[in-house]
């Protein structure tokens, strides 16, 4: 029931008084509610469950925490899978 | 697909595994909260590639598995009436009340329909002004900003045709429960990361303190999920109590203000019966009396209804972290996802149907 799928921004419209936009997943596109996301632009990432747009993705934190997890993988294959230091 | 797939990497998700390896020192149970983590967990075989040391156990965090056997027999018995059409996820379809499900209603000619959004089911109530459209409510905190949407877009257009039948649960009680069991097993936990899109993690650093606990937001893909869990061995290891936050590009301590301030507006907090569980004080949300026009329950008079659950069925105790899927003799003889005996079986988050669908029930192999 939770899931909720990241897609980009790439159209945005009223309906019914309500802020919609159309989000791409990856070549699909789907209408969607923005009411909860007002500060989104055109571009912008966002996750969607539902039918709504529940919160922007930072694409800043994105990268510093994959970053983060390269460091982690780059350090175990540089001592290989058993570890071994002290 | 951009902000998926990266989180799919064997590779980074392999080095943060000999990462948890290399720290972990001792035993430890972790639960994950929510169902779809569950999903995500037995599908990539993460559980199965993490130090002996590390037991997962899975969490309530399923709202199809815990919506109490009373209100689905009421769903039912709304949903059969001719009037009425009924709306729903589709999850919910299969999952048995006592003795039948919203798919034989369907089969005996009641109006039942699956939606993708509750707005749908809105749009359902405007272009048809002779019937009565019902939209079954149910979630945790992810959940309960679109359903509000519907209750306001309903009144703000005037409709008289529109109504939910809400059963909204909160994750933070669910925790209090849990770790407050004599029974409790669970050290450490992996909060929902969209409930916490939602809601922030501003409400977890009481629970952590109070059960001396670390408490970490997680996401779904393998990688987010390997990630949670090494921050959590960490802490445990360290002996640090208190909230991290792995799943910083969705999730703020703050969660989103709009859909908090629009749940507020719409729902109060309200006690909860959760299936197999039984009442956990203050869990759940009920609509506001300024919305009570809105309220299915009050609009069909389906009270007095005795629910029957099987005997056989343990989703109770699987879904406190008692238990597991294995546990159950039923689980692939008696209990399938063609024949649920409970709503674990039927959910695309229920523990038992992940256990099922991904190979570990050896007679459904």
């Amino acid at each position: 029931m939770c899931l909720a799928v990241p897609g980009k921004v790439v159209e945005l419209h009223e309906a019914n008084g309500l802020l919609m936009g159309t989000v791409d997943f990856g070549g699909v596109q789907r209408e969607a509610c923005l009411e909860y996301v007002p500060e989104t632009q055109i571009g912008d990432y966002v996750i969607i469950h539902v039918g709504f747009a529940i919160s922007q993705i930072s694409e800043q934190e994105a990268q510093e925490t994959l970053a983060l997890l390269r460091e982690i993988a780059d350090f175990e294959s540089e001592i290989g899978p058993e570890g071994g230091v002290a | 697909m951009k902000h998926l797939s990266e989180y799919r990497d064997a590779g980074l998700v392999g080095g943060v595994l000999s990462e948890i390896e290399r720290t972990v020192t001792q035993p430890w149970v972790i639960m994950e909260i929510c169902g779809g983590q569950t999903h995500s967990i037995v599908r990539s075989g993460l559980d199965q590639l993490l130090p002996p040391e590390i037991e997962l156990v899975h969490g309530p965090g399923c709202p199809v598995c815990v919506t109490p056997i009373e209100l689905i027999d009421k769903a039912l018995a709304i949903a059969s009436q001719p009037e009425v059409i009924f709306t729903s996820y589709g999850d919910m379809l299969r999952v048995p009340g006592s003795g039948r499900d919203l798919f034989n209603v369907r089969a005996d000619g009641g109006d039942v329909r699956v939606v993708y959004s509750p707005l749908d089911a809105v749009k359902l109530a405007q272009d048809n002004p002779d019937r009565q459209v019902v939209f079954f409510a149910i979630g945790f905190e992810t959940t309960a900003p679109p359903n509000a949407m519907s209750v306001a877009q309903a009144k703000k257009l005037g409709l008289k045709n529109y109504s939910v039948l809400v059963s909204h649960v909160r994750v933070p009680p669910a925790m209090h429960a849990i770790l407050g069991s004599p029974y409790n097993r669970v050290q450490g936990f992996l909060a929902a990361g969209h409930v916490c899109a939602v809601m922030g993690y501003w409400e977890y650093p009481p629970i952590a303190e109070r059960y001396r606990v670390p408490i970490v937001v997680t996401g779904f893909e393998p990688l987010d999920i390997a990630q949670g869990i090494l921050e959590t061995v960490r802490m445990l290891e360290a002996g640090k109590v208190g909230v991290g936050n792995a799943y910083a590009r969705i999730v703020t301590e703050a969660g989103n203000q709009p859909a908090q301030a629009l749940i507020e507006r719409v729902f109060e907090n309200c006690d909860r019966k959760w299936r197999g569980i039984g009442v956990i004080p203050d869990s759940g949300w009920r609509l506001r009396e300024a919305f009570a026009e809105f309220d299915a329950e009050t609009r069909w008079d389906v009270a007095d209804i005795q629910p029957q659950e099987s005997p056989l069925c343990i989703a109770g105790e699987i879904l406190q972290g008692l238990k597991k899927p294995l546990d159950c003799p039923a689980i692939g003889v008696e209990c399938t996802p063609e024949h649920p005996l409970g709503a674990t079986m039927v959910s695309s988050e229920g523990a038992c149907a992940a256990y099922y669908r991904y190979g570990r029930v050896p007679e459904a192999g």
